[in-house]
């Protein structure tokens, strides 16, 4: 059997969750030996690849570049996970979406006016830094999401119940604490 | 008078006239999940959780508010309430701002708890992101609307157990929060005694000590339970 096409994606989130990924410590050898890590923070690629079998996703989506990024993902991905709170729920990033979908009246100004010491303007780096979105939005209120894997950030055990579970063909079902958000 | 026979999920018990089929079930160590329901204070059937089928009728019940009756055969667990009792908890998410990752209560909310154990492992509802503020008027109490799930413990506790009668419901659907007295800020009020009976009552982290952080806010919820029966039966269990 070939190898599975693996791929973590970063979006809005603190990289928490990638780093209780590495924190699976001696089982990272087993995962690496069944799969072929094709796109990743720690992946020397900058395109996302075709035919990905599995993607596991970090963050919310809170820009025009995390909505382009999703959107390839899912036209070329089999099964995605939504991984850690950001991801499934919208979480931290999300807490702005209370200040109103304007965001050059509401989270900038908030952000780089009213609580700004020095320089106080709204920032214009058009074409440099993406667009925020109106709102930011969990993963799977945008496209499909096969299975889920809440968690700020998911433990250890938690992310390797799901990817033995996942490896092995099967579908990971996490119950009782392992449902625990926060 | 004497008491009732009825059958809760094929189990023949006995419970005493009067009482509703979520004591009788608790009596008799069946679980039924809910959230508005305090021991101490009266319930009035305000979260839905504990919603059983009973056998006759097609409608659902809320288990804290439905009396039972003799001969009544009640189900407390089927596909359909599953169904049910999932809707409403992903519900009371989507309606407020509820971050546990941040929030005082992570790991002693009971919102959070019963979404664990009812396999909650995500919102199939759009958030709503409404926008809500905080009351931090009062001293060394903290009230977070974006957490209230409007289940009134709190009202209720502060009206029949503290007698004070500063908590209250104001405005209506979507719109429906928690205020103190009429609608003042809550360090202004003249009729809280600052016994924080509110925020022991609280299921979630809307209620608060101030200086809490992150998972700070362990309640012992059962001393409301035992103040009542001390005051009610002159019986001092501990
Ligand atoms: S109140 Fe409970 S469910 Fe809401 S954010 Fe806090 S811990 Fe989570
Ligand atoms: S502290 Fe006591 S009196 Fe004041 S609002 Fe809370 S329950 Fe009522
Ligand atoms: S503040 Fe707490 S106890 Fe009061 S209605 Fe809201 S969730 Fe319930
Ligand atoms: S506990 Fe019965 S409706 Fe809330």
């Amino acid at each position: 059997m070939d190898r599975l096409k693996v791929a973590t994606v970063w979006l809005g989130g603190c990289a928490g969750c990638h780093m209780s990924f590495l924190d699976l410590d001696e089982f990272l050898f087993d995962v690496a030996a069944q799969i072929d890590l094709v796109y990743s923070p720690i992946v020397d690629c900058k395109e996302y690849p075709e035919h990905v079998d599995l993607c596991l996703i970090e963050g919310a989506v809170c820009n025009e570049d995390n909505l382009e990024l999703l959107h390839k993902i899912r036209a070329r991905t089999k099964t995605i996970v939504s991984f850690g709170d950001c991801a499934v729920t919208g979480n931290v990033p999300a807490i702005r979406n209370q200040l109103g979908r304007d965001n050059t009246t509401n989270v900038l100004q908030c952000a780089y006016v009213e609580n700004a010491q020095e320089n106080r303007r709204v920032p214009d780096a058009t074409g440099i830094v993406p667009t925020l979105l109106p709102l930011v939005r969990p993963v799977h209120e945008l496209v499909r999401v096969e299975y889920f894997l809440p968690g700020c950030p998911p433990p250890a055990d938690r992310i390797k119940a799901v990817l033995v579970e996942l490896l092995a063909g099967r579908a990971p079902a996490l119950t009782g604490a392992n449902l625990k958000f926060g | 008078m004497g008491a009732k026979t009825l059958i809760i999920d094929g189990q023949t018990v006995s419970a005493e006239n009067h009482v509703t089929i979520l004591q009788a079930a608790t009596d008799n160590g069946i679980t039924i999940p809910t959230l508005c329901h305090l021991d101490g204070v009266y319930d009035v059937g305000a979260c839905r959780l504990c919603l059983v089928e009973v056998k006759g009728s097609t409608k659902l019940f809320s288990a804290c508010t439905t009396r039972v009756y003799e001969g009544m055969e009640v189900t407390t667990q089927s596909e359909r309430l599953k169904k049910y009792r999932r809707m409403t908890i992903e519900l009371l998410f989507a309606e407020r701002n509820h971050v546990c990752a941040v929030c005082v209560a992570n790991g002693h909310c009971e919102l959070q708890a019963l979404a664990t154990s009812l396999g909650m492992d995500h919102v199939r509802y759009d958030y709503c992101f409404p926008k809500w503020g905080m009351d931090l008027t009062h001293p060394f109490l903290g009230m977070d609307d974006n957490r209230c799930i409007l289940c009134t413990r709190c009202v209720r506790a502060c009206w029949h157990i503290e007698g004070a009668g500063t908590k209250n419901v104001a405005g209506r659907g979507s719109k429906s929060h928690i205020i103190s007295d009429l609608n003042e800020p809550w360090g202004d009020s003249e009729t809280c005694t600052s016994c924080a009976k509110c925020l022991l009552s609280c299921p979630t982290g809307a209620l608060f000590h101030k200086g809490d952080t992150v998972g700070e806010s362990e309640r012992d919820r059962s001393k409301l339970g035992y103040i009542v029966n001390a005051r009610e039966k002159q019986q001092w269990i501990v």
